[in-house]
């Protein structure tokens, strides 16, 4: 944790080495309490075990780190130095207009459409592949309220559970089939999004992240307690699953199935591959509806609203409705996304809908950059498939996230691919920077 | 009447210790005009050191209670303020004068990556530690029910007097104080005048610190019982104190924390335990639509 401290001044060897034994000092100091000592369940009571090894190689670990650290934001700083120096024109670095990740998005794109083909046979890979398009959509709606808005939402989860909780009430009390259910789902989240909007319009980017982390909270505590309408802490289960126009996926029986009308032999891979197509549609209409939203006015004011509020309030840009909006679109991507995945898992519980999962949304937003669309596709990727690859990331997944947010934003304030440049340039001349 | 006084004084205690918390946010608002996210997980982290010193006494056969208590409060206060400057140099002075968003994703990154890193060292199960202060007064006994004042109760209400006091005196009357607010008003100013403006702030994140780890010290004598999710609810709910008092405002910060601390309390008692969460978040909400400068706050004016 230590090692990431950042300095501004060019030192000598010997002043890295200082730096790095200050470092190496404070991390015994943050280590001793927590990695050298801990407290183990000891026949009913606590006994303090000791790891001083750990501890050891922790403070050994940051004391290199460090050193190594130094040494590369020198050198590099040096270079930049010397780049200056021999041409002062700065290159532009806008994502945006870079052709290379134009071609990267239609081949991410050829790649989805086509995974089901080449895995047909593997369930297990277009399932996390159908969990890392659900991170790609929820992360696109929040990418509205984050990204484009500037409002910082740590409630977000919040929508996605309404959203699941809407279609399983509505599909299981009252026989709502998925596509009736999205709509009104949508809608019912969209109104929920205006709801937290409202009482936080004034309030600044602080106050409106603490206030939507409680708003999270206080649907997740209803959700647990109002045992009679959400089922409480067991949820509701047997959620009717999607079917294709009204042909279900079930083996061949009295009324018509899918693999029946279509001649194929019954496979439960079916379901999978379809509900793959489903969300992969679901997903590419966000992004086609993210993307001309931003073509329009309101979609430029919520970029500029992020930029400067008062200088929009002074242009006469109605704050209020551009922020409720920004509010209701993310929210309604965002309840969509949970309507889809309470019909996938056929089963929800306010497990699904912790804190935890906002902080892998917004991780999600800010890892692959504020505003960019690809970006989000690719922190979705690496968020869902590094726990994939073994236990051991598992675990430690949320500590990586929690690191990996603090480097990002002092590293790229604007996330992996930066794309805060605004839609609308102004083209003529030397004005175009 | 013997419940409401019962709920008064538990509400009091609990109070008391959300308004050690709630301080550390208000200085930490006060002076950098940002909510320090990571703060109730500091308070965790202390909480933690508290039940690993408690242990390590009990194993050094030390059963004097006051000298444990004062050895356990300086162990964590110690260490806990390490991590106060620690969190404040590594995700708040890197993103100075970066966008408004970044230190606060930054801030949230750290509260995420704390509560990881306790749970992953320290284990995601509930640590219970044996009892340190037992027994209490009883104070009347009204049909059976008793009204009981534990010990740890008015320690609490004690160390917290007696902090605020201290407190008090430290940014009033002392030079560190008059830094620590010059900072506040003006930071570039301050630094013209010869005023070290970063240690400044990394002192006050280590105050702040300091009072969360008696916060916890207190917290895990009154419970006996730490988990690595504490500092989540127990961070927003010192922070509404700290809004509902007018962040900024040291008195505030600790007329929030009663203010919550018996509204819980109250709440636990005649209307739903299952809610008292609801109530707290939704008394956040309401104090923000309606007063956002809080009780004993100044308004904020926004320039250009």
């Amino acid at each position: 944790m230590a090692t990431l401290v950042l300095a501004t001044r060019q030192e000598s060897a010997a002043a890295r080495l200082k730096d790095a034994a200050t470092v190496a000092v404070v991390a015994l100091l943050l280590g001793i309490p927590m990695i050298g000592l801990t407290t183990v369940d000891q026949g009913g009571a606590l006994r303090v075990a000791t790891r001083w090894p750990a501890l050891a190689a922790f403070v050994a670990a940051c004391f290199c780190g460090r050193l190594l650290l130094r040494y590369v934001i020198d050198r590099l700083r040096q270079r930049r130095r010397t780049r200056e120096h021999a041409d002062t024109a700065t290159p532009n670095e806008n994502t945006a207009a870079n052709p290379w990740l134009n071609r990267l998005g239609w081949g991410a794109l050829a790649f989805a459409l086509l995974l089901p083909v080449a895995f047909s046979d593997n369930r297990y890979v277009v399932d996390t592949a159908t969990t890392v398009l659900i991170y790609v959509m929820l992360g696109w709606g929040l990418n509205v309220v984050v990204g484009l808005a500037g409002l910082l939402d740590l409630g977000y989860v919040a929508f996605y559970a309404v959203g699941a909780y809407t279609y399983a009430l509505l599909s299981t009390q009252f026989g709502w089939g998925f596509w009736q259910a999205l709509p009104v789902a949508g809608g019912v989240t969209a109104s929920f999004g205006i709801l937290l909007g409202w009482p936080t319009l004034r309030l600044r980017g602080d106050y409106l992240a603490i206030v939507t982390l409680g708003f999270g909270e206080i649907i997740r505590i209803v959700l647990v307690n109002w045992t009679e309408m959400s089922g409480g802490p067991n949820g509701i289960t047997s959620i009717p699953r999607p079917s294709f126009f009204g042909l279900p996926f079930k083996p061949p029986g009295d009324a018509p199935t899918f693999a029946a009308a279509f001649g194929l032999e019954f496979s439960p891979s079916h379901r999978v591959i379809f509900l793959y197509y489903l969300i992969l549609l679901l997903a590419l209409l966000t992004n086609l509806f993210v993307s001309r939203m931003r073509q329009l006015p309101i979609g430029r004011a919520w970029e500029a609203m992020r930029e400067d509020e008062i200088a929009c309030k002074a242009m006469g840009i109605n704050a209020r409705n551009v922020k409720l909006s920004a509010f209701a679109i993310g929210a309604m991507l965002g309840g969509f996304a949970g309507v889809f995945f309470a019909a996938r898992q056929g089963f929800i519980s306010p497990e699904s809908f912790t804190f935890n999962e906002s902080a892998i949304i917004l991780a999600i937003v800010v890892l692959g950059g504020m505003g960019s669309q690809l970006g989000v596709v690719l922190a979705s990727l690496v968020l869902v498939l590094l726990p994939e690859l073994g236990r051991d990331f598992a675990e430690y997944r949320m500590l990586l996230f929690g690191a990996a947010m603090i480097l990002i934003m002092i590293w790229k304030p604007g996330g992996i691919l930066a794309h805060r440049e605004p839609t609308l340039r102004y083209l003529s001349g030397s004005a175009a920077r | 009447m013997a419940l409401a006084l019962q709920q008064l004084i538990n509400g009091l205690t609990l109070g008391a210790v959300y308004g050690l918390i709630a301080i550390g946010y208000t200085m930490v608002y006060g002076i950098i005009g940002m909510i320090n996210f990571a703060h109730g997980d500091i308070y965790m982290v202390s909480a933690f050191i508290a039940v690993t010193a408690f242990t390590a006494l009990s194993m050094a056969d030390i059963s004097s209670v006051p000298l444990s208590l004062l050895l356990v409060l300086l162990v964590a206060v110690l260490f806990t303020s390490v991590y106060g400057w620690a969190v404040e140099r590594t995700a708040y002075r890197p993103l100075r004068g970066s966008t408004r968003l970044a230190p606060l994703i930054s801030a949230i990154g750290m509260s995420i990556f704390l509560q990881n890193m306790v749970q992953l060292t320290q284990g995601a199960r509930v640590k219970p530690i044996a009892p340190v202060l037992v027994g209490g007064i009883d104070l009347l006994s009204v049909d059976g029910f008793t009204v009981r004042l534990a010990y740890s109760q008015i320690l609490i209400v004690l160390v917290t007097v007696a902090l605020m006091a201290g407190f008090t005196y430290l940014i009033t009357k002392t030079s560190f104080g008059r830094q620590q607010r010059s900072c506040e008003q003006d930071r570039t100013m301050t630094a013209l005048l010869g005023i070290n403006v970063d240690r400044t702030i990394s002192l006050t994140f280590m105050l702040g610190a300091a009072l969360a780890a008696v916060a916890g010290v207190m917290v895990t004598v009154y419970y006996g019982v730490v988990d690595f999710y504490i500092g989540f609810v127990a961070g927003i709910k010192a922070f509404t104190a700290a809004v509902l008092g007018g962040i900024g405002s040291l008195p505030g910060a600790m007329l929030g924390g009663l203010i919550i601390g018996l509204i819980e309390a109250f709440w636990a008692a005649y209307l739903s335990a299952e809610y008292k969460d609801v109530a707290t978040f939704a008394i956040l909400i309401l104090v923000l639509m309606f007063r956002p400068s809080g009780l004993l706050g100044r308004p904020e004016v926004e320039k250009v």
